[in-house]
């Protein structure tokens, strides 16, 4: 495997190469109205935009609205293509979520069919930790832009240490 | 334009503080709701196999529970811009029915252009900060 340093002079454990890799868009997630409805219920969100049609309509919605962090469940998908990219060299069972950053063009909506576009933003060596970014673009079919969401995962005690 | 009223907001506006409470059910339904299936959010023996104190809260169940502050004071939670979080400790969660707390508060730190606004918000359990970096850009109007 290739190696290569972190901003830290660590060195890398993950193939470097790989930063700015596009993985391609994943089969359309069609957002269910009852899977809004139990997501805002399992995170006990009683906004009634996240479950009752009229009030999100009243918002000018055209259906209900999923709250904010729904859109990392709709970007998993894109998460991981890039983390179990065989090329990367990620051992999945020692990571752990580091840092989420959600832009948001508009709100998803129920009805949406979003797709999944991940790209690997960085990967740095910190402390003995690989740090993996990845930032997926999730758009409807069409190419209209949703939400961009940034995942910063970080795979415990996996970089080499200084010798 | 959101048909939603307008939200008034100053440097230093306090957003109404809330508590909420994580107890292990809550855990399996949002596992289930998010698709997070990490036994480490569900599997006590498996979460003190890899060295973790105890079941610990999904990072994302915190960050979903934090920005209510913030979607609850607009209204229309379509006005949030941007939402973004560190997770710099982890919400072990015991195995009783009271489970435990997480607390957040939230202040407007700036004004920014085309009436948006930034909201810092802050997440504690047991007294200590479990967020770092939670930042909101929201729309006023």
């Amino acid at each position: 495997m290739q190696q290569a340093h972190g901003a830290q002079g660590d060195p890398l454990t993950l193939n470097a190469d790989l930063v700015g890799r596009t993985y391609p868009p994943t089969a359309p997630y069609v957002v269910g109205r009852e899977k809004v409805r139990e997501f805002a219920s399992a995170i006990g969100d009683a906004n009634p935009a996240y479950t009752d049609v009229a009030a999100a309509q009243a918002l000018g919605y055209s259906d209900v609205i999923a709250p904010p962090t729904f859109a990392f469940v709709v970007s998993y998908a894109g998460t991981a293509l890039a983390a179990a990219d065989p090329d990367l060299g990620l051992d999945y069972s020692r990571v752990v979520h580091g840092e989420q950053r959600f832009a948001y063009t508009r709100p998803i909506v129920a009805g949406d069919a979003l797709v999944a576009k991940a790209t690997i933003e960085a990967i740095r060596a910190v402390a003995g930790n690989d740090i993996l970014t990845t930032r997926v673009d999730l758009e409807t079919e069409d190419g209209d832009p949703v939400v961009s969401t940034v995942t910063v995962i970080v795979a415990r005690g996996t970089a080499e240490e200084d010798s | 334009m959101s048909p939603a009223a307008d939200v008034g907001a100053e440097v230093g506006t306090e957003l109404p503080a809330q508590s909420f409470p994580v107890t292990r059910a809550s855990l399996v339904r949002y596992a289930g709701a998010s698709g997070d299936f990490n036994p480490i959010h569900w599997n006590e023996r498996f979460a003190l196999e890899v060295g973790l104190p105890n079941v610990i809260a999904h990072g994302m169940f915190t960050m979903a529970e934090a920005v209510r502050v913030v979607t609850d004071w607009l209204g229309d939670p379509g006005r949030l811009e941007s939402y973004s979080v560190r997770f710099t400790r982890p919400v072990p969660v015991p195995d009783d029915d009271t489970g435990t707390v997480i607390e957040v508060t939230g202040k407007v730190t700036e004004l920014l252009d085309e009436g948006r606004a930034k909201v810092m918000l802050t997440a504690t359990h047991e007294g200590q900060k479990i967020l770092g970096n939670a930042v909101a850009i929201v729309r006023l109007a």
